[in-house]
């Protein structure tokens, strides 16, 4: 295991993370901006849970979930032959429930930014919903789709309660970035921690400036 | 004809329509803010109310009250996303674009054209999707008056070489006067007049068409000019208008208003008003306590003059007598 394996695991996991939550987030961010039903509070809620609850709380939980006893990792279990828990496949679905409200969040925004008329103009000129969509919503909400990307990427690139709980540290699998890092530290191999620490400090910078730029010249013209 | 039935309830204010309105030139929808209108148009369009087809199966077109454009694409492709999702394909696009002069527009995004620019984009969107039906929500009403000035003749242009209906919402009487054919006048959700337009603009127990808005619309030919003025002949008779309008054979729109009409008994002799027509007195109509509408039979022609009843008892005016009509002033709707 190279010094950088753990950072590319994290790469990995953020960016398969972040992939499902913008396809499967998206309907819930639009479902949420649209409607009016009095069960929004409700998903709201459920949604916006993993920011508040300590991560250790929600990977106990996930732990007993996705461990073969549990509902989720059972049936895994029967339909695979191998476990949830310490596996990477754990880890994404882990991951997702703990990143979700940040890629949901920045959507719902979007979508709801969107002038009503406009849809409306859409569905006047031939467009069904699905096709208004994809043809309106989704191009026009393209800014709410990149802060959810770098959020819920960034958020799991630095996931570390939660994957303690669900992954545990095994080398290759689920020993991420975050993780090494601690570990390091206990070692007292600083020098490690160092060159990971700076990696992901210089990481985050680069991926919010970029951002932040980004938005700058989209308003700008 | 096209038949428009919709009940909708919301709150303590229900819409009641169920009307027939012609299936060709301009239906104007005329009424007070809050009387319904758009909300009719949007139970027309599926955007409101319950039952029918959902919006995008409805082949119509609707031109919101804000020009309302896709502002990620350009004017060309604004222009094509109806087109495309069109069956029929019976609107030329060649037409439509030069009909209402897009022509230097399509590669400029939406948010670098003025509003009349941008509502006319999005007359031109609408009418591509080929629509059976096109549904106007006060086009006008956001524009200044320029940009109103500037769009007029464009609307103008539809409404001769545009073979497909329109309902057009306005509470604008001079709007509705120079583009519409038909006139549906709402009242709290309910019709209150369903009619030509020449013929309910000339009905006095109208109270939405009463006070300023009270006043016909008389189609005449321009037949010769002296000192900046235009003599138009209205088949019963001239009237003389301020303006210089080309000569032709194709009749205009003259709006007079009720409160420009005053009768007289005796032809007046010496008068600085140009326009004096022998009529009969039709039909008395106390609004309220000061004030009465006239209806006046000019050959087969109809005008309204708003008078007090003190002038009436005064005169003695009653229906079937000859009297004039004395036109203080005149506007050539176009």
């Amino acid at each position: 295991m190279t010094l950088y394996g753990p950072f590319w695991l994290s790469a990995q996991l953020a960016l398969v993370t972040t992939l499902i939550l913008l396809v499967a987030g998206a309907p819930v961010a639009w479902w949420l901006s649209q409607t009016e039903s009095r069960f929004k509070p409700l998903v709201q809620t459920v949604v916006a849970m993993p920011i508040v609850l300590p991560p250790t709380v929600l990977g106990f939980y996930l732990l007993i979930l996705l461990g073969p006893q549990g509902a989720i990792g059972g049936w895994w279990v029967q339909l695979t032959g191998s476990a949830l828990t310490f596996s990477f496949t754990g880890l994404v679905i882990a991951s997702c429930i703990y990143s979700l409200p940040f890629a949901v969040q920045p959507m719902q925004t979007a979508f709801e930014a969107l002038p009503r008329r406009t849809l409306e103009r859409a569905w006047t000129l031939g467009a069904s919903r699905l096709d208004a969509f994809f043809s309106v919503a989704v191009p026009l909400s393209l800014r709410g789709f990149v802060s959810g990307a770098v959020l819920a990427f960034a958020h799991t690139l630095g996931e570390f309660g939660v994957v303690l709980m669900v992954g545990g540290n095994i080398p290759g699998e689920t020993r991420v970035v975050s993780i090494a890092i601690y570990d390091h530290v206990e070692t007292l191999d600083y020098s490690a921690a160092h060159q990971l620490s700076l990696l992901l400090l210089a990481f985050a910078f680069v991926v919010l400036l970029a951002t932040f730029a980004w938005n700058r010249a989209r308003v700008a013209r | 004809m096209i038949r428009l039935q919709h009940t909708v309830r919301r709150g303590s204010f229900v819409l009641d329509v169920d009307a027939e309105i012609p299936d060709a030139g301009v239906t104007g929808v005329f009424g007070a803010s809050g009387s319904g209108k758009t909300t009719l148009l949007r139970c027309i369009a599926g955007l409101e109310g319950e039952g029918g087809p959902p919006v995008h199966q409805r082949n119509i077109g609707y031109v919101f009250q804000q020009p309302t454009l896709f502002p990620h694409l350009d004017v060309r492709r604004n222009l094509d996303y109806g087109a495309r999702r069109s069956g029929s394909g019976r609107v030329d696009a060649s037409q439509v674009i030069d009909m209402l002069g897009l022509g230097d527009l399509l590669t400029r995004r939406p948010d670098t054209l003025s509003g009349g620019e941008a509502q006319r984009v999005a007359i031109g969107a609408a009418l591509m999707r080929s629509p059976d039906l096109v549904l106007m929500d006060e086009p006008l009403a956001s524009l200044d008056r320029r940009r109103k000035d500037e769009l007029l003749p464009y609307f103008d242009r539809l409404h001769d070489e545009l073979s497909i209906p329109v309902v057009y919402v306005s509470h604008d009487i001079d709007e509705v006067s120079r583009l519409c054919d038909h006139l549906f006048v709402l009242e709290d959700g309910r019709v209150v007049a369903n009619g030509d337009l020449f013929e309910t603009l000339a009905r006095v127990d109208i109270p939405q068409l009463g006070g300023r808005n009270a006043g016909v619309v008389l189609w005449a030919t321009p037949v010769d000019h002296a000192h900046g003025l235009t003599r138009f002949d209205f088949g019963d008779g001239d009237i003389w208008a301020p303006g210089k309008f080309a000569i032709s054979r194709n009749a205009m729109r003259l709006r007079i208003a009720a409160s420009d009409v005053s009768i007289v008994r005796e032809r007046p002799v010496q008068t600085t008003i140009l326009n004096v027509l022998p009529a009969t007195i039709e039909n008395v109509h106390s609004v309220d306590e000061a004030t009465a509408l006239i209806r006046l039979g000019v050959g087969n022609q109809r005008l309204l003059a708003q008078v007090t009843n003190r002038s009436i008892e005064r005169l003695g005016l009653q229906d079937g007598e000859r009297v004039f009509a004395q036109l203080k002033s005149v506007t050539v709707r176009r």
